[in-house]
């Protein structure tokens, strides 16, 4: 009985370093090796930014999810994190041609330095990462110092609160009078994007563009995965069921939703910056309150409470919004027959349709609450496997599947 | 004998109306103490003020000895209080402190209206209240550096759960317990915070009498095995003259009785409050 059980934990540990792994080369072979076609030329996009959105979904799904948290200032949060990473890896010598109108407070670049003390790729792989972490931080800051009134909110208040801080944060970061850092209401750019990310072996360039998003988005999903299978997000899921039981357990309001609050802007404003870095420029005012909706609604469908059901969803949404239903706009069915009211705007009428029959009919979403595990899908494997060396229909194991935890 | 738990003068006072009404009892220690009345007495209030989920009116509670909730009437509580002893802790600091500060100084409660976590499961339930006590941080949570700490908390739980014959459903959904089970499972959950005092609200309520026979005999196991003092609010008046040492009686609000069962089946006032008065005029 217990060495099956080893066995399984076994697979299901290889299964998931497989598809990481599978990912990954694919993701090298994109950038790199495979024939640029108008396939792959909108696969990569899509890929990346489902990638980023799914870090985004994650966050906010700590928030909504399991700490029953209804917060909608995750654009303010992505903003904040945007700005930091672009406004500390502008290089030094753009600064004047960024910022046309003002005299930059911020003159260094993080990725610059280290690239001078380590060469050029590794240098600046290692300051986009640091510069990363900072941008995070500074969102987190944000977050514990707003935290502290809104956090004492409840539900409809608490979104709104979180919604207001947002726009604020939007309207602040257009304001001439931070045009030192922020450049006013222009565009920040010319700071290091995914295109950036290379190593040079003498005369072959490897891109890691895509491979760089993959990595950093899996560590950030893995680490809140790990804070959701520990005690603390126990007790988050404790206040997300019952607040008053959690309390009167010994589990303090404040300080737990504070916590979540916390870590879930600093993985908003990673997400943010990854989002500057795949943009190539970045504005104030594009991160619109129709942003958080979008990420909003990604969660929505995945199901609320699942970390598994958020990934599918945000590569769903932006692979059909993107790039499959895009032909709902372009005036003909695959380019064979023109059908007449296929024009602009028509795809976003077929996906408010769709999203309307998945809210009313689907609440739950793609996953519910329930997880997709490795372990589970080794579970299954080694079954079938069994089944096949024994005749022996096993019941018992059939009833197990549903459970697909951790 | 010390005192474990001393309520001093509470009053709770919702707007105009005096759910709790100058208040004061004591709880010996190693003790069943009850705390009966009928419907609507001010009985769950009054333990609300005590676990911190209300800030008391005015009233003073203090836990081993030491203060632990303290108030006054103030703002516009100060024209509309209608309790007695206005000022009597007026020129002390207020100490408002909240229900999972309580529960950490050892004072744990169940529920009239049982809440379990519904999406978790009964291990996770019990293992959840051991989580105040834990020596992590988030950071050493998040990246496992203490993990014979979670180890410590798995079989403190499963030995828990044991010792309360709930580890053959640890697994099964804490809602999916039968109704005796769900109130078993949270005494236990309430027992994993390793509490001084425990205080239970109508552990009785919807149970047969058999049940009930049943209750009587955990109740005093797990005081004698945890060492534990219990406080407890019960409807059920043969549980209640059967297990406890003393007896409060509480009717809107206020303390109209206290004594040991004999004395409380005996009182007058405690059998007008239950019954009705009789009206003298017909």
């Amino acid at each position: 009985m217990t060495n099956t059980l080893v066995k399984k934990n076994n697979t299901g540990k290889y299964i998931a370093i497989i598809c990481l792994a599978l990912v990954y080369i694919l993701a090298i072979l994109l950038d790199n090796f495979l024939p640029a076609t108008s396939f792959t030329l909108m696969l990569i996009p899509v890929l990346q930014k489902g990638a980023i959105y799914a870090l985004l979904c994650v966050s906010m799904n700590l928030l909504n999810g399991f700490t029953g948290l209804f917060s909608l200032g995750q654009a303010g949060f992505m903003l904040i994190g945007g700005y930091v990473y672009a406004a500390i890896t502008i290089p030094a010598a753009q600064h004047d041609s960024v910022y046309q109108y003002f005299d930059s407070a911020i003159r260094f670049s993080i990725p610059e330095i280290l690239s001078n003390v380590i060469g050029k790729g590794p240098g600046t792989i290692v300051g986009v990462i640091i510069s990363l972490i900072i941008a995070g931080l500074i969102a987190a800051l944000f977050a514990f110092l707003i935290g502290f009134p809104v956090l004492r909110l409840k539900s409809d208040y608490l979104a709104i609160a979180t919604l207001g801080f947002a726009e604020i944060i939007r309207a602040v970061f257009q304001w001439e009078g931070l045009g030192a850092i922020t450049n006013g209401s222009n565009q920040l750019r010319k700071y290091v994007t995914l295109s950036g990310m290379e190593l040079n072996f003498g005369s072959f360039t490897l891109e890691l563009g895509t491979l760089f998003l993959f990595v950093i988005v899996t560590v950030c999903v893995a680490l809140v995965v790990l804070l959701i299978n520990s005690s603390y997000g126990r007790a988050l899921k404790a206040i997300r069921d019952d607040e008053i039981a959690a309390e009167a357990m010994g589990i303090s309001l404040f300080k737990h939703k504070m916590i979540s609050f916390i870590i879930s802007s600093f993985f908003a404003g990673v997400g943010g910056a990854l989002l500057a870095m795949f943009q190539t420029t970045i504005q104030a005012n594009a991160f619109k309150s129709a942003m958080t909706y979008e990420i909003l609604l990604m969660v929505v469908i995945g199901g609320i409470g699942s970390i598994s059901g958020s990934c599918i969803a945000s590569f769903l949404y932006i692979a059909l919004s993107e790039w499959i239903l895009r032909f709902l706009d372009e005036g003909s069915l695959f380019g064979l027959i023109s059908v007449p009211f296929f024009r602009d705007g028509f795809r976003k009428v077929v996906f408010s349709v769709v999203i309307m029959i998945i809210v009313l009919f689907f609440s739950k979403g793609i996953m519910g609450d329930k997880e997709i595990s490795f372990k589970g899908i080794g579970g299954l494997l080694t079954r079938l496997k069994n089944k096949k060396k024994k005749t022996a229909p096993a019941a018992e194991a059939v009833s197990e599947e549903g459970e697909a935890n951790e | 004998m010390s005192n474990v738990l001393h309520v001093e003068n509470v009053t709770m006072q919702f707007g105009g109306v005096v759910a709790v009404n100058n208040l004061s009892l004591d709880i010996p220690e190693g003790k069943i103490v009850a705390l009966i009345g009928p419907n609507g007495a001010g009985k769950t209030t009054a333990f609300n003020c005590i676990t911190g989920v209300y800030q008391p009116t005015s009233g003073l509670v203090e836990f081993m000895g030491k203060p632990m909730v303290r108030s006054t009437p103030k703002g516009k509580m100060k024209k509309q209080y209608k309790g007695q002893n206005k000022e009597l802790y007026s020129s002390q600091s207020v100490i408002d402190p909240n229900p999972d500060h309580i529960t950490k100084l050892g004072i744990a409660r169940t529920f009239q209206n049982i809440r379990l976590w519904k999406s978790m499961t009964v291990f996770e339930n019990v293992l959840i209240a051991k989580h105040m006590r834990a020596k992590q941080n988030v950071f050493s949570a998040i990246f496992r550096a203490n993990a014979k700490e979670e180890k410590r908390m798995r079989e403190e739980t499963m030995a828990l759960l044991q010792e309360q014959g709930l580890d053959k459903f640890k697994d099964e959904l804490a809602t999916s317990l039968p109704y005796g089970l769900q109130r078993r499972l949270e005494i236990a959950r309430a027992l994993a915070t390793n509490p001084k005092l425990l205080l239970l609200d109508e552990p009785a309520a919807g149970m047969n009498p058999q049940e009930t026979q049943e209750l009587a005999e955990f109740i005093k196991q797990i005081r004698d095995k945890y060492n534990l003092t219990i406080f407890l609010i019960e409807h059920h008046m043969d549980l209640v003259m059967k297990i406890s040492d003393y007896i409060y009686v509480i009717d809107f609000g206020s303390k109209i009785a206290e004594g040991v069962p004999e004395e409380i089946q005996n009182n007058q006032r405690v059998i007008d409050a239950y019954l009705g008065v009789a009206d003298d005029d017909e």
